[in-house]
């Protein structure tokens, strides 16, 4: 008798909710037992960690604020995935829609009157995050150049012209040497809902359902299934692969550039230290726990984010480090990999001879 | 001189770690496997190989441990990849998330009382350079000798790989594994072993070279020691095109870019340090970009066929 996998004639829609909260669970068994052989007792912890994130209205307000960049970064990620195009700059996209963003709200005051001062700000983010994003993309569609490292490259290269800025030119004259540019103008202020959770929210909800309608409802959104699942077959369908990629990849740049847009104009209000605190790469986790699906990415980017903050509040309550909620992101994903096996084959338990032809690698 | 022997020794004491892991990455990806875990295992190798030393006063058990670490993480890569068929880049990328936060975690905890359990800031012992005397004065020759024990080793270890892949019977079923994972199944040969195999060489050389920076190279341990390196031996991988012997010119490179860098910030420059860090990335995608262009036009393919595809016999 021996164990088989057989491909699914369909992915299994049971599989596709299970494993995501299968894998959740598995990582709280895992992150228990870690903290068992730190001494610390996983029941108070998490219960610690649950209070930080969801048992007040302070806490509840910072776990929307880490939950809106993740959303946005999360939806972008999600998108260039579905292409197999493995965005992981979204963290410098992020970083350069902040910097664009705290461009126009520092220095076109007197040409932006009023509040379209911030509506300016946040279309600067949007094209910087397109236009970083379409860099690594035509490199790609045009000489083939791996977009894994250059995109990963280029976070690097944002991050650190972002530190130029606010240690350098942009830096507040009256800042007593504080790393950041000057307070923006409070028309290029967006309005906050509950504590500093700002109105980002209701643009990112809004942007992950109009994602979902024209992935599965459009043209466009037709050719990107097609793109992803193969080149191939798009191209014998006279689908515009290339142009198609380019435009993909710089939609979901402008998603994080957006993310940097709310970040500065929402949160900071200036250009600072800190802009981004891995949001880009938890963002991977986020895309990928959705499965790609853009109307699953706002539950996982809270449950994340709760993760995140409960995690800041086991340190300052427990002592343990923040790093803490990190850990657990992590372990989310191992079960998770290997759970994705069961959306695309079911496990079979076989004891014929017959079956010796489709001998499979668990014998090992 | 001095000064081309000075930036040439620490060239090649910067190199050393990238080769190490550059090394590492070519026989997992020659096996077909693609491992982006590497930043996440080099930070957890230099993380569990300072922590060990900083307890055991044992340099040995250091670059043991770490190469346990190293194996273990990349037998999960191997699990996850091979046995469950998950998507090799997002395992890869997993493995590099975790190892990040997981030797971040660890290194606010494993400290002493006395340092608040922070590893940050504390010192132990680390490997010194072991020259010859007669060597010390010799232009470019004295720069190779004024080394540690892993930089030597590297000196024989890319021959040694080379040889290996080239000339050896199993380092010939490890190319055909990548190549062409059919055909080599057909020809009798393990291809899930062998993807195993060498996908756990492969990370404990990668967590040597990650324990070669927490030992020699910045000794002690800092939060993302690594800055970015283990990204850097990913594009030094297509750079050596799957070839151990080019890996050094690359690793040298890099090593270069590093100690120009280095130069300049210590001679005060009016270039801001932003720009200056900016060095290695900015190489990093020059790099790529000319070698796909280069590949592309002599018609060269590097890449193993198989790289980053699961095999399965079902599947056909």
């Amino acid at each position: 008798m021996r164990l088989l996998f057989e491909k699914r004639k369909s992915t299994s829609v049971a599989a596709l909710v299970l494993v995501p909260v299968v894998s959740f669970l598995v990582s709280l068994v895992l992150t228990a037992l870690l903290l068992q052989i730190f001494d610390a007792n996983p029941f108070t912890t998490f219960a610690a960690m649950a209070v930080g994130a969801f048992g007040s209205s302070h806490g509840f307000a910072e776990t929307l604020v880490k939950a809106i960049p993740l959303m946005l970064t999360g939806l972008g990620v999600a998108i260039a995935f579905k292409l197999k195009f493995w965005n992981i700059g979204a963290e410098g996209q992020l970083t350069m829609g902040g910097v664009a963003a705290a461009g126009v709200a520092l220095f076109l005051e007197p040409y932006l009157p009023g509040q379209s001062l911030l509506l300016g700000a946040v279309l600067g983010g949007l094209v910087a995050g397109a236009l970083w994003a379409g860099i690594p993309a035509i490199l790609k569609t045009s000489l083939g150049v791996d977009e894994t490292l250059v995109t990963l490259m280029m976070n690097y290269i944002a991050i650190l012209y972002a530190e130029f800025l606010y240690y350098g030119p942009w830096r507040d004259p009256k800042g007593y040497g504080f790393p950041g540019s000057r307070m923006f103008p409070e028309d290029a202020w967006l309005p906050r809902i509950m504590g500093r959770a700002h109105a980002g929210i209701w643009v990112a909800l809004v942007l992950a359902i109009v994602l979902w309608i024209v992935l599965k409802r459009t043209r466009w959104g037709y050719e990107i299934q097609i793109i992803g699942a193969s080149q191939k077959a798009a191209r014998y369908q006279g689908i515009a692969v290339e142009r198609n990629i380019v435009l993909a990849i710089m939609l979901s740049g402008a998603l994080c550039g957006l993310a940097g847009a709310f970040e500065v104009t929402g949160i900071s209000h200036r250009l600072q230290q800190g802009l981004t605190i891995g949001y880009g790469y938890t963002a991977i986790i986020v895309a990928w726990m959705s499965q790609l699906n853009p109307l699953a990415v706002p539950f996982v980017a809270l449950a994340l984010a709760a993760l995140a903050v409960g995690g800041d509040q086991v340190q300052m309550v427990m002592g343990l480090p923040a790093a803490m909620g990190v850990v657990m992101q992590g372990l989310i994903l191992f079960p998770m990999l290997a759970g994705s096996l069961f959306t695309e084959y079911t496990l079979k338990v076989v004891g014929s001879e017959k079956s010796a032809v489709c001998y499979d690698q668990l014998k090992e | 001189m001095d000064f081309l022997n000075s930036v040439l020794t620490i060239t090649i004491r910067a190199g050393t770690s990238l080769t190490f892991a550059t090394i590492g990455e070519i026989l997992t990806e020659r096996s077909g496997i693609l491992n982006l875990g590497v930043e996440g295992t080099m930070l957890m190798g230099a993380l569990s190989a300072f922590v060990t030393v900083f307890y055991t006063h044992s340099l040995v058990l250091g670059f043991l441990v770490a190469i346990g670490i190293g194996g273990l993480l990349a037998l999960l890569h191997a699990f996850l990849t091979t046995t469950m068929r998950a998507n090799q880049v997002v395992s890869g990328l997993s493995i590099t998330l975790f190892g990040t936060g997981f030797s971040s975690f660890l290194g606010q905890r494993l400290g002493p009382a006395t340092n608040n359990f922070r590893l940050v800031g504390l010192r132990a012992e680390r490997i010194a350079p072991l020259t010859p005397g007669w060597a010390e004065n010799i232009p470019i020759l004295g720069a190779f000798l004024n080394q540690d024990i892993l930089t030597y080793i590297v000196y024989l270890l890319i021959p040694v790989a080379w040889f290996f892949l080239y000339k050896t019977r199993p380092g010939l079923w490890l190319r055909a594994v990548g190549e062409n994972p059919q055909t080599a199944d057909a020809m009798g040969i393990n291809v899930i072993k062998t993807r195993y195999l060498y996908t756990i060489i492969g990370g404990m050389l990668i967590a040597l070279g990650g324990a070669h920076l927490s030992l020699s190279y910045t000794p002690g341990w800092s939060e993302n020691i690594t800055g970015g390196r283990g990204w850097i031996v990913i594009a030094l991988v297509i750079f050596s095109m799957w070839n151990p012997a080019r890996a050094v010119w690359g690793a040298l490179l890099f090593g270069g870019i590093n100690a120009v860098q280095f130069r300049l910030q210590a001679s005060g420059t009016s270039i801001p340090a932003s720009f200056l860090n900016m060095l290695p990335y900015i190489g990093t995608i020059a790099v790529l970009v000319l070698m796909t262009w280069w590949e592309a036009l002599s018609k060269k393919v590097g890449a193993p066929a198989a790289l980053g595809t699961s095999y399965m016999r079902e599947d056909k």
